[in-house]
């Protein structure tokens, strides 16, 4: 699945997250979907996209460490896939 | 419950972390009214007659009003009979226009075309129309004289209005699950989706349970249709019959008080829909701090959200797979919460139900079924019994 680390990247405004202990629970007001966050860098990850200019950017700010940039694409584009993020 | 997972690196699974307890339900069961205008023989509230404590219209808006700080997105509500309530249409739109999603369940009695074309203008609600058979001799003999023709009815209103897809509910039973292949073409004809859920012992339920719960053949029947059928929803409700093979989609454990409850037609609150007892009642919404605490607070809840024990589940190969099933199936059965569910499908609960007494169940309560039958409900006449005359 290919994912642009380099692109800007934002909550899709149809999405609430609400914060669990572990994570985030995803709501789409959209399509109805409710999803997960399976943890808080995760969250964090994705509550950062929005004020950076590339997702690679909120990994950064988020502090994940580069060894890791990688793993959390793959989680982005699940994302992206599930509409839950989208590009801007 | 379809529930998509998104996380590096791999945490622990997300079945262990709902065992601990959500932030709030995301399963949350919500009875406005014991009043029904049918008197089902299986009815898990055993409702009938309104109840003179139900919450009034201003306490039912400001649970939404909770629920809404709470962020649970949307509630399932039931009954009785919730269209029955004369507020209903009303909290629907408090409802939505709050941010909480409604899924109702109904018997189909107000659904006429009016009805119809409203709900299919309003968005964010979903409608599920129950029918415990595929023909009416079937239905009727459990949901009473006239009650597949209206189910029918209502289901033919939403589908000419444009509804869209609402769901069908059955629960299954020993006499209707031969029918499971007319259920899906009953949806399919109607555009609707079917859901299928597992019978338990509780309220009115408690007495036709032995007569209407499948044998260990029909549920071995019914997983091999459930796998063969990923379309058809279940509510998560069979996964005692998991240790049959792969898991059926979706969560396969115990919810209560974990991800699930109840709030009934007074404001109580109980761990899950099917635990109408003292025993798994968290307290009333009504009581400083409402809802909210309850589920945060109460030691019920908090209790439920430990490990269990897997007691004489323990040496099974298979406890993984069913999590020793439903705790309100082996409540209201008599067994102990720690060991086999009562349909455990190695037949370890038939053995613990043969130890059980009748008199030594649980009672599930008065409830609120109306104090005799009356001539159009139904009276279930089990074969190789005395029938029960209803007084007149």
């Amino acid at each position: 699945m290919a994912f642009d680390l380099q692109r800007a990247y934002r909550l899709n405004p149809a999405v609430t997250l609400r914060p669990e202990p572990f994570g985030a629970l995803v709501y789409h007001f959209g399509n109805r979907r409710l999803s997960f966050l399976k943890t808080l860098p995760l969250v964090a990850v994705v509550r950062l996209l929005e004020s950076q200019d590339s997702a690679a950017g909120a990994l950064e700010a988020a502090g994940v460490p580069a060894s890791q940039h990688a793993r959390y694409a793959a989680a982005l584009a699940a994302l992206a896939d599930s509409e839950v993020i989208d590009a801007r | 419950m379809h529930v998509d997972e998104h996380g590096p690196p791999r945490p622990a699974s997300l079945v262990q972390q709902f065992k601990r307890g959500l932030a709030a339900p995301i399963c949350l069961t919500w009875e406005l009214t014991y009043a029904c205008n049918l008197q089902c023989i299986h009815c898990l509230s055993a409702s009938g007659r309104r109840d003179p404590r139900e919450l009034s219209t201003a306490e039912a808006m400001s649970v939404v009003d909770e629920l809404e700080r709470m962020q649970v997105f949307y509630a399932n509500i039931g009954g009785g009979e919730p269209t029955l309530r004369p507020d209903f249409w009303d909290l629907v739109d408090y409802s939505v226009a709050h941010h909480v999603g409604i899924k109702f369940s109904t018997n189909g009695v107000r659904l006429d075309k009016a009805i119809a074309e409203r709900l299919a203008q309003t968005d964010y609600v979903d409608v599920q129309i129950s029918i415990d058979g595929a023909t009416a001799e079937v239905n009727d003999a459990v949901r009473g004289r006239g009650s597949f023709a209206m189910a029918l009815r209502a289901m033919d209103n939403l589908a000419e209005a444009g509804f869209g897809e609402f769901k069908i509910s059955m629960v299954v039973t020993r006499q209707n699950v031969a029918q499971l292949d007319a259920f899906k073409q009953i949806a399919d004809g109607h555009g609707a989706r079917l859901r299928v859920t597992r019978l338990r012992p509780s309220g009115r339920a408690a007495d036709s349970w032995d007569d209407l719960r499948p044998t260990a053949e029909q549920q071995r029947r019914l997983y091999d249709w459930l796998v063969d059928r990923p379309d058809v929803l279940t509510g998560d409700s069979f996964f005692h019959l998991s240790a049959l093979g792969a898991p059926l989609p979706g969560l396969n454990l115990c919810g209560a008080g974990r991800v699930v409850c109840l709030i009934d037609p007074v404001g109580d609150v109980y761990a899950c829909p099917f635990v109408l007892h003292d025993e798994f009642r968290a307290g009333n919404v009504r009581e400083p701090g409402g809802f909210t605490q309850l589920w945060r607070e109460s030691p019920l809840l908090l209790r439920l959200r430990e490990p269990a024990a897997a007691g004489a589940c323990a040496s099974c190969g298979m406890f993984d797979a069913c999590q020793g099933g439903c705790m309100a199936a082996k409540f209201f059965t008599g067994l102990p919460l720690d060991g086999p569910d009562p349909e455990c499908v190695l037949g370890h609960g038939e053995r613990e139900l043969a130890k059980v007494c009748l008199p030594d169940r649980p009672q599930a309560g008065p409830g609120h079924s109306r104090r005799s039958p009356g001539r159009r409900d139904p009276v279930f006449v089990p074969l190789g019994r005395i029938p029960v005359r209803a007084a007149s």
